[in-house]
């Protein structure tokens, strides 16, 4: 297989973040991190508390720097990714800005790239449609519930319509129920848009029925520990349900606890 | 116990927005009937003051000369203001007060432009911040009454062509000077205040300073700059008053305060319709900022965090 460096959307290497370096606080939060990720491919990054997750996230994202390492974010540096807009980002907390509506919050990627008034207005409609808030476009987001308000933070990463897409526990603070619709609503977005997406969560169930790779993470230092695919087919209610999906849960919760059961060990070929 | 009681709100859509500004409209106008209310209680007290002290000896004088009735000053408001003249006392009083609300909202302008320039700058660059914070808080502890005469001192050989100083300017330039502390210092906390997701998030899109500013920053800080705000429209009031009473202008409630005060052996009820008026102009004042304050956090959720 032939694969140039464009056909990837994200292809690090040897990435390494030490915060407080030299000082008596020194965190290693990222030590030697390879990661590579497909065009349309559904990575998850999961690992306990603290082991870097966000902070990998960042690091390609271009809004904290590598200590270490090369980084190529669609193609180009993440500094020149950012710049051109080449992903969406999306946190736990939606960060919608009360004083506009639910509308002008998705715009406002597309009114900082100078797009004209109506333009605007099509895209963000087009884009609330797409999650199902279209009437709420005029709403304010503190008249929002929480899954809304995740959902127009959605929305508004996918504005510009960025090739790929940063998501950081975005379902983290929802209650179960709402995270399962919410995890399917992400599904069919990415069938419609075929975005590449990186997904960091604490749910191994969540991980592996989003992904197609479940990348483990250990900390102090923050590294990566295993790799797990996930072959699932489609995505349906019977999913979850289903033999396969267990066995997947299971290698990633072994994965985690540290347990040598796994065959992606050799090939990461950590500790 | 309470397990029940914690239900999650999450779900649950909030009220809409147009209830919540009819809401606001309701609370000023009760909160306008309150003042009402505070205005009689005083009145009341002060004749309850006058009866006791007919009653026993008071460590101070209760004479009608001292503490006029209130219905002396209401009447002493509608005699002419000298001897023969066609304006009453209540006219001369409102003239200077609203004369002296011109000079305050100057002084007000000056020192919110000047506040929230200062305020944005510090916040820009941090090294500003650590250099001219510790200026901006010294500056206000020079006293008022030792700063008057000095300005003045020093704005009357100020004469820029044919544009000669006036002390009028001086009265304006110390309300600004009162007037600017408390709002860079709430500006800049403002300024602060957006979270560092937010923050990420406009890095995300390669947003420019000064676009930060604008479409994050200045709007998260209205909660803490409209508080600041009516701190500063009351300095700039305040600053005006005892400005004018220091260094003497003509024109405002202070000098009438000032003059009026002089011939409180003849007419006792003149001066205090001055100091009502000297309150008027601080309610008036205080309405103007709440209507500000209405239309700056229209789009905001009542609750803010200051
Ligand atoms: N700005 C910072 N300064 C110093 N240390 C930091 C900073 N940001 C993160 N760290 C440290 O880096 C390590 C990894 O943090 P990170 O937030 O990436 O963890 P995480 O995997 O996202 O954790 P969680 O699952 O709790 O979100 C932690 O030990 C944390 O204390
Ligand atoms: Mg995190």
């Amino acid at each position: 297989m032939t694969t140039t460096t464009s056909d990837l959307a994200v292809q690090a290497q040897g990435i390494w973040k030490v915060f407080n370096a030299g000082l008596a606080n020194e965190v290693t939060a990222l030590q030697d991190i390879d990661l590579v990720v497909g065009r349309g491919e559904f990575v998850s990054l999961i690992g306990p508390s603290g082991c870097g997750k966000s902070t990998l996230l960042r690091v390609i994202a271009d809004l904290t720097d590598a200590t270490q390492g090369s980084l190529q974010v669609a193609g180009m540096s993440a500094a020149q990714a950012r710049q051109e807009q080449r992903y969406g980002i999306a946190f736990q907390q939606a960060a919608l800005f009360d004083w506009r509506t639910v509308r002008r919050n998705v715009e406002l990627p597309l009114e900082l790239q100078g797009w004209d008034k109506g333009r605007r207005q099509a895209r963000a409609m087009e884009l609330l449609e797409m999650v199902q808030l279209a009437d709420f476009a005029d709403h304010r987001p503190w008249e929002l519930s929480g899954g809304m308000q995740q959902r127009v933070a959605i929305a508004r990463s996918l504005a510009v319509d960025p090739p790929l897409l940063l998501m950081d526990e975005p379902f983290g603070a929802l209650d179960e129920m709402t995270r399962e619709r919410m995890q399917n609503e992400l599904l069919r977005i990415r069938q419609e848009t075929g975005k590449s997406i990186i997904f960091v969560t604490h749910s191994i169930p969540e991980a592996v029925y989003l992904s197609d790779r479940v990348v483990v993470m250990s900390p102090r230092p923050g590294r990566i520990t295993d790799v797990i695919p996930v072959s699932l087919g489609e995505r349906d209610d019977d999913t979850r349900e289903a033999e396969s999906f267990f066995e997947s849960v299971t290698a990633v919760r072994e994965a985690l606890r540290g347990n040598p059961s796994s065959p992606a060990r050799a090939r990461v070929g950590e500790v | 116990m309470t397990d029940h009681a914690a239900v999650p709100a999450a779900t649950a859509p909030r009220p809409r927005r147009q209830s919540t500004v009819s809401r606001r409209v309701r609370k000023g106008a009760v909160g306008a009937l309150w003042a009402l209310a505070g205005i009689l209680l005083v009145m009341l007290m002060w004749e309850l003051v006058k009866w006791v002290g007919t009653l026993v000896s008071l460590p101070f004088n209760t004479n009608d000369l001292s503490m006029p009735h209130v219905w002396t000053m209401f009447s002493g408001a509608w005699q002419p203001e000298v001897r023969g003249s066609d304006t009453t006392v209540l006219q001369a009083v409102l003239q200077s007060a609203a004369y002296s609300l011109l000079i305050a909202l100057g002084g007000f302008i000056i020192g919110v432009s000047v506040g929230l320039l200062l305020a944005i700058v510090m916040q820009r660059f941090a090294f500003l911040e650590r250099g001219l914070l510790p200026f901006v808080i010294a500056s206000q502890t020079v006293p008022l009454i030792a700063l008057a005469p000095l300005i003045t001192g020093i704005g009357n050989r100020i004469s820029i062509g044919p544009v000669q100083w006036s002390t009028t300017y001086s009265v304006m330039f110390i309300a600004a000077y009162l007037a600017f502390f408390p709002l860079s210092v709430g500006a800049l906390r403002g300024l602060h205040a957006p979270t560092a997701t937010s923050l990420e998030l406009m890095r995300s899109y390669a947003a420019t300073p000064r676009a930060t500013l604008f479409k994050l920053r200045f709007p998260a800080s209205l909660p803490y700059l409209v508080p600041a705000m009516k701190v500063s429209a009351a300095a700039a009031v305040v600053g005006t008053v005892v400005a004018e009473i220091s260094t003497g202008v003509r024109g405002g409630i202070g000098r009438l305060i000032l003059e009026y005060s002089r011939e409180a052996t003849s007419q006792p009820a003149k001066v205090y319709v001055a100091v009502f008026g000297a309150i008027v102009l601080g309610l008036v004042a205080a309405g103007l900022v709440t209507a500000l304050d209405l239309y700056l956090t229209r789009n905001l959720p009542k609750e803010s965090p200051a």
